[in-house]
């Protein structure tokens, strides 16, 4: 069915996509974290597109979980744990912004022709959704590369699980337990990220992860 | 779901993993431990006579049961050795009692994780389990709390989830392929469905899933590029969890790659899965074994020379054919229980001496000679010397290579050796030698490590019958 139904969910997915590039530059942790909710938003309007599409009205859970948990609380939880703890607003890049920029327009171009070109035979629906989650999968993974600092890794790896999630919506009739599974094994990552930055905090009054760098191999 | 014996191997470990949580105490708690890991081998055990018909969600068969019965029997006697070590990481105040408790939850959680991994019939939840297995992990990596423990949980949480997250990338593209053939639903995601019809999916986009699966799943054997969280996440984390970790969750990780494998060998247009493992597996043959040579961490070097097995393993089964799959399953079981036994061996010591450095330990064979000797016999076993059974499994894995494509056996052989000499040179130095470092008496427990090796040394001079047809039986599955 192409048409009005396929236009929406093309320009949700392409969005989220457009979102993932926003979060590339920013280089302040605050707005990095608007720009993530609204990635999650993007995503939770996609998912909830799809399941009205499909006719999947388990989807709408994965879409209210997308929504009330990563748009909502998580980023107002990371807000809260920058302001306790203090942290250095400005986010340290491994690379500049134009480098990263240009990796990324390779990393969406390469996902294109890899997905479009093997899935000449699946629904066009799925496709497109499929080049488009993987694309943001590779920018979430180009994100957590560039950046040295705790906070913006996990939003890199939050947003790299939202690019998964649209993959798993995309694909038409995918098992409920997977996507639920999807959206708490996320949640588990939190608890854990957030233990961890906590006891990094009590250790160096940091959330650097250069700071951790020290050990890199067994220097002495 | 009535109460079989696969129910029964989950259920265990996660109601110990409740108990455990809710009882303080370290000497029942240990001991409850160890009782959970035992009626676990033993229902374990018990599927090689019986077993329950498979479900939508489990099963069981020849393949997954050889290695449930390898991870009940390590966890088992990791659950024992765990006892004596925590026991003195308690007296001198490296744990507190809190973080026991959580040790002792965490650790049944893994098993049950690992269990669930290896019996799920649904290639999704195969990989929520692996899911859960690793972030269990790194929750122990990080137990000790100093900034060496936390950098390396750290690494390998975020090497790990990027990893799984490949990974189930993978695991959606197999569904999409799968989906036109099997139709929408559960279905298209169950394992012994899925196998059967696999020579009609799209062989494009199943040659994508498994490059995704590749490196996804791939990151956790540690095979070569991928492996940097390996080295760190052994040598901080708890000697048990660094024995569980080296002797099992690798397996786990391959033992879902094997799956795959097996179901792309199915579909005749993919492209062929082996060469990719293999080429992984050289590199990390390779690779692990030159990096032996400078480690100045002994728990470090035994993590480059898990590598370095698993690299082998990788490389027999990526070959594959029957000898060579007979071979990387045997090398499987044989590295399972050697590195384990060393990694016993190695957290009593780094007791004694108090340090992981190798440079303040020596004479080990002087001081301590049952531990020292323990070590030399577990480095003797894990170099593949005669006649201990990684020479059977190691020497399998080379003929059958030298028979089909010899110049990869010359690169492999090479890798051994060079392996070989890295590992002698060092225990060398810690084993005998003026003694060096502290010198202590080991209140340890000897069992686990000898049982280990006992095994080793009884399959490399006479591997029982019922067990090579079993092997046999496997090796034909995988193709």
């Amino acid at each position: 069915m192409r048409g009005i139904s396929f236009d929406i969910a093309h320009m949700l997915a392409g969005t989220l996509l457009l979102l993932s590039f926003l979060q590339l530059y920013q280089d302040r942790l605050y707005a990095l974290l608007n720009v993530f909710a609204l990635h999650a938003l993007a995503l939770a309007l996609s998912v909830a597109w799809q399941a009205y599409v499909q006719d999947a009205p388990h989807l709408y859970v994965t879409a209210l979980i997308a929504l009330v948990f990563k748009a909502v609380i998580i980023p107002v939880a990371l807000h809260r744990i920058i302001v306790r703890l203090g942290i250095h607003r400005e986010i340290e890049k491994v690379v500049g912004v134009g480098t990263a920029m240009l990796v990324g327009m390779g990393l969406v171009a390469l996902s294109m022709v890899v997905m479009l070109r093997v899935t000449a035979e699946a629904d066009p629906l799925a496709r497109e959704d499929l080049a488009f989650a993987l694309s943001v999968v590779l920018l979430g993974l180009l994100m957590m590369v560039t950046r040295r600092n705790a906070v913006s890794q996990v939003v890199g790896f939050m947003s790299l699980e939202n690019g998964l999630v649209l993959a798993a919506t995309g694909a038409k009739g995918m098992p409920l337990v997977v996507e639920i599974s999807v959206a708490f094994s996320v949640l588990i990552a939190f608890i854990v990220i957030g233990i961890f930055l906590f006891r990094i905090r009590e250790r160096f009054d940091t959330v650097d992860v250069q700071a951790l760098d020290t050990r890199r191999g067994e220097r002495q | 779901m009535s109460l079989d014996a696969v129910t029964a191997i989950l259920a265990i470990p996660a109601l110990a993993a409740v108990l455990l949580a809710l009882l303080p105490g370290y000497w029942l708690t240990a001991y409850l431990n160890v009782l959970a890991a035992l009626a676990t081998f033993l229902v374990a055990l018990s599927l090689f006579f019986s077993r329950p018909p498979q479900g939508a969600y489990l099963h069981i068969d020849d393949l997954n049961n050889v290695f449930i019965v390898l991870t009940t029997f390590v966890g088992l006697t990791s659950s024992l050795f765990s006892a004596s070590y925590i026991g003195h990481e308690l007296e001198n105040g490296r744990l507190t009692p809190t973080f026991l408790r959580f040790y002792h939850t965490m650790y049944q959680i893994l098993m049950f994780a690992m269990n669930l991994a290896l019996v799920a019939n649904n290639i999704g939840l195969m990989w929520v389990a692996i899911e859960l297995a690793t972030l269990t992990t790194v929750l122990m990596v990080g137990i000790y709390r100093t900034h060496e423990a936390l950098e390396a949980a750290w690494k390998y949480f975020i090497l790990g989830s990027v990893g799984i997250a490949l990974a189930l990338f993978g695991t959606i593209l197999v569904y999409m392929a799968a989906r036109p053939v099997i139709g929408e639903g559960l279905d298209a995601m169950v394992w012994t469905t899925l196998v059967t019809r696999a020579a009609e999916f799209d062989p494009a986009l199943l040659n994508v899933a498994f490059v995704f699966l590749l490196l996804g799943y791939g990151t956790k054997v540690g095979l070569a590029p991928l492996h940097a969280w390996l080295p760190d996440a052994h040598a901080e984390g708890p000697t048990p969890i660094s024995a569980v970790l080296s002797g099992l969750l690798l397996n786990v990780a391959l033992y879902a790659l094997l799956r795959f494998k097996m179901l792309l060998a199915v579909n005749p247009n993919v492209i062929a899965p082996g060469p990719l493992l293999v080429t992984m597996g050289l590199i990390s043959v390779v690779f692990a074994a030159f990096m032996l040579y400078r480690r100045r961490d002994i728990k470090r070097m035994f993590a480059y020379s898990s590598i370095e097995h698993m690299g082998i393993i990788a490389f027999a089964f990526g070959m594959g054919g029957p000898l060579a799959n007979f071979a990387g399953l045997l090398h499987m079981t044989m590295h399972s229980l050697t590195k384990s036994a060393i990694f016993f061996a190695v957290g009593h010591i780094a007791q004694v001496k108090g340090t992981q450095q190798i440079a303040q330990m020596g004479g080990l064979t002087v001081t301590n000679p049952v531990l020292g000797w323990g070590l030399v016999l577990g480095v003797v076993a894990i170099a593949g010397l005669p006649p201990l059974g990684i020479f059977m499994s190691e020497f399998l894995v080379v003929t059958s290579t030298f028979a089909r494509e010899p110049l990869l056996a010359i690169v492999l052989v090479f890798g051994i050796l060079i392996g070989v000499a890295g590992l002698f040179l060092r225990l060398n130095a810690i084993a005998f030698g003026e003694p060096r470092g502290a010198v202590a008496e080991a209140k340890a427990s000897y069992g686990p490590m000898f049982a280990h090796l006992a095994l080793v040394f009884m399959t490399g001079v006479y591997m029982p019958p019922a067990m090579v047809a079993w092997f046999q039986n496997v090796a034909k599955l995988l193709g």
